[in-house]
């Protein structure tokens, strides 16, 4: 069982957890995710991570309550109570070395895993542009820690409630007609990642992105993660989640994404209709 | 006189049970297993033991059920087989042990899988006696993996007063057991029972522990491991390499059998995990696992599954219980056919191109080799495709452990003993044989344990706890 330590509300249906984890939190690397299970019928889903600290075993997550099961960790869950399972970490984590400059891009919840990606590529010595985005004001947390990890911080709003008006592949065109950039990651929803990879390549800049596809096991045994990448069927657990963003099959994604669609919502409005909407 | 036939076993019938999870089998009476105990010959030779993959004493254990000694006959059995309830339930007996009845060569041989069944079960009913667990050894031994090889591997190193420790990957203990093998051929609560006892003899469980990932190999060593066994078993499923495989609707049968019976998604709302299952089901592959798809499609509520397979029944490498089964239930089959391309629709996937085959030469495997008729293709229509045509071997424990050798294959490298190369590490079942039986995987965890025995003793001499 893996206690909840601290929670914060960072804004409409976003929460943030600090749960105890000390194998994950010790061998946790950028750019590795997890595997949680709620309860004894909950279902495997897998959250990127968003922080640790080995020390203190503990790992940070962040997460929206967009489906059942993480409106249930997001309303239900409180500081004290203990989540039943959580593997990891997961995923080959990210290649940080010396690129020269690079941008992390995040967008939406995705702000949260690309946070110490950029702080790793910090301490490696590369000059740092983050650009994030969400879609209004009240969506956009972490812009503290982001405005740490990063030499420039590039923030948008799609209604323009603060920062930019515009989505994240806006400045990233600005920044790459303007300069030489060595390396791009994005994560965020599939949509976003695909537009930063379409953007990326037009200038021919090498794009990383975090995929995000439905997962069973996340262990490398079911094989319901496959992507097509470079026209090659790879599984997201064992040989991502991170691809080169140019190669990925973009709208095979956002299609399997869909596929238990009326499964979810299904599901959602059974227990909004139970439990209601407490956030 | 002998009775030439089996006494039969009772079974739900097709038509109630395609509505149910429940086992399909009900098991021998007492007066019913000593009916049939009494048609065994009782060999001098006993070709049966050879047959059998973990050399059960087959004769004594028959001879006991005979006299009506049940828990003689169960302590036989376990000499040699720690999971019982569970071979007797899914072994291929008709390949192993009664092919070589004697009995068989003029009538039936004699239902040993039945008979196994039985004793394991009324052992259950009667009260299960926890083998002696030997004194301490001082020596700790890391079991990477609770399916069936490493289940066997750690309950013999305990017995022989090991410290051992199964780190498993998923929530619940038991690897293809549980996520793999549906509830109507072996009820869970079996596999849940078979852990209990291995618990009740002092094995250490500890769940959600990815070795390769949350701990890897040489940091078992440095945390005080003295040997490492590992049944990592199969790993991520294979598929055609066709086009359109990865439409909406395309499962691999590693997956949809996840979904339901380790997530019970049959159960979904109730459970978190959804599982969808449409009108016509085609399922791709011929052995157990294809079955076991098959048949669980239909108590998910398909109108109509097909069984696509590129030899004949005669190749099929599936039980021909099992085959039996699926063909009472209302599986069809399809042979001689080979998929070519998946059909799409907005995305998912409407159907199954195929090509009708014809058998030529025999292959390495001893099989005929299916080859393509020219200009036959044809489609059959389907709204859910279940790909089983087997795994690759699980990749993590291979690639994060240095000095351990593989095979093109990604099987780990092992002698017949399990020994790999690189010190002090062990391995067996699908991991080192590629996707193989459950018995082949506990008598490999069997002899596994017995050369880490052999090892631990010849490495450090003997210690006192």
């Amino acid at each position: 069982m893996h206690r909840i330590l601290r929670k914060r509300v960072l804004g409409p249906n976003l929460v943030e957890l600090e749960v105890e984890a000390p194998l994950v939190a010790a061998k946790a690397k950028p750019g590795q995710f997890l595997i949680v299970r709620l309860h004894e019928k909950g279902e495997r889903i897998p959250l990127t991570l968003a922080d640790w600290d080995a020390q203190a075993g503990t790992v940070t997550l962040v997460v929206q309550m967009i489906g059942k099961t993480t409106y249930q960790l997001g309303q239900e869950y409180h500081v004290g109570d203990a989540i039943c399972d959580v593997v990891g970490p997961l995923g080959n984590p990210s290649e940080i070395r010396h690129f020269g400059t690079v941008v992390c891009v995040g967008g939406g919840v995705g702000i949260a895993p690309i946070f110490p990606i950029a702080r790793a590529l910090q301490e490696a010595g590369n000059h740092v542009i983050g650009v994030v985005g969400a879609r209004t004001k009240d969506l956009l947390f972490w812009l503290d820690r982001m405005e740490r990890v990063c030499h420039e911080l590039y923030v948008t709003t799609d209604d323009g409630s603060f920062g930019r008006k515009g989505v994240v592949t806006e400045p990233l065109r600005d920044i790459l007609s303007a300069r030489r950039v060595d390396h791009i990651w994005a994560i965020g929803p599939a949509i976003m990642m695909k537009f930063a990879a379409l953007t990326a390549q037009e200038f021919g800049v090498p794009i990383t992105v975090s995929l995000n596809p439905i997962m069973v096991d996340g262990t490398g045994m079911c094989g319901a993660c496959r992507v097509e990448v470079a026209g090659q069927t790879r599984f997201g657990c064992v040989d991502g989640p991170e691809f080169p963003g140019e190669l990925v099959n973009w709208d095979l994604l956002l299609a399997r994404l869909s596929a238990y669609k009326e499964e979810e919502r299904c599901a959602l409005e059974q227990y909004l209709a139970v439990k209601g909407s407490r956030l | 006189m002998i009775r030439p036939t089996q006494v039969p076993m009772r079974e739900q019938d097709p038509k109630e049970r395609i509505h149910n999870f429940e086992e399909v089998p009900f098991g021998y009476s007492p007066e019913e297993a000593i009916a049939e105990a009494e048609r065994c010959l009782q060999c001098k030779r006993a070709p049966c033991i050879a047959g059998c993959p973990v050399q059960i004493n087959i004769p004594k254990f028959i001879r006991e059920i005979r006299e009506g000694n049940f828990r003689a006959a169960i302590t036989t059995i376990k000499e040699t087989n720690n999971l019982p309830a569970i071979c007797g339930r899914v072994c291929p007996q008709e390949t192993q042990c009664q092919a070589n009845c004697t009995l068989g060569k003029k009538y039936e041989p004699v239902a040993i899988g039945r008979l196994e069944r039985f004793v394991a079960d009324w052992e259950y009913a009667n009260g299960v006696e926890i083998p002696v667990v030997s004194d301490p050894s001082g020596f700790r031994v890391a079991v990477v993996g609770s399916g069936p090889a490493g289940l066997t591997c750690a309950a013999d190193l305990r017995r022989l007063g090991h410290e051992v420790t199964i780190f498993e990957a998923l929530h619940e203990p038991g690897g293809v057991l549980m996520y793999g093998i549906p509830e109507f051929r072996l009820p869970k609560r079996i596999v849940r029972a078979e852990i209990e006892n291995l618990l009740k003899m002092g094995v250490e469980l500890r769940l959600n522990v990815v070795v390769g990932r949350t701990i890897t190999i040489d940091e078992l060593f440095h945390q005080g491991y003295h040997a490492v066994f590992v049944g990592s078993g199969a790993g991520l499923p294979k598929f055609l390499g066709i086009p359109g495989e990865n439409l909406i609707g395309i499962y691999s049968a590693n997956e949809f059998l996840t979904r339901v019976n380790l997530m019970r998604g049959y159960l979904f709302p109730q459970y978190d995990t959804p599982v969808k299952v449409g009108q016509v089901v085609a399922v791709v592959g011929g052995g157990n696992v294809a079955m076991d798809a098959a048949r669980t499609a239909l108590r998910l509520g398909a109108q109509r599954v097909v069984v696509i397979y590129r030899r004949t029944e005669a190749e099929m490498p599936a039980r021909r219980e099992e085959i039996h089964h699926a063909k009472e239930e209302g599986v069809e089959f399809q042979f001689l056919v080979n998929p070519v391309r998946f059909i799409g629709d907005q995305g998912k996937v409407a159907g199954v191109e195929c090509i009708r085959m014809v058998l030529g030469e025999p292959d390495e495997s001893g099989r005929r080799r299916p080859i393509p008729v020219p200009d036959s293709n044809f489609v059959v229509p389907a709204d859910t495709v279940i790909v089983a045509i087997g795994n690759d071997p699980h990749p993590l424990v291979p690639r994060t452990t240095p000095g351990l050798q593989t095979t093109p294959r990604g099987t780990v490298v092992a002698d017949e003993e399990g020994r790999t190369t690189r010190e002090g590490v062990f391995a067996g079942g699908d991991i080192v044989t590629g996707a193989a039986t459950v018995i082949s995987a506990m008598g490999a965890g069997k002899r596994a344990a017995r050369a880490i025995h052999e090892y631990l003793c010849a490495r450090y001499g003997k210690k006192e706890g």
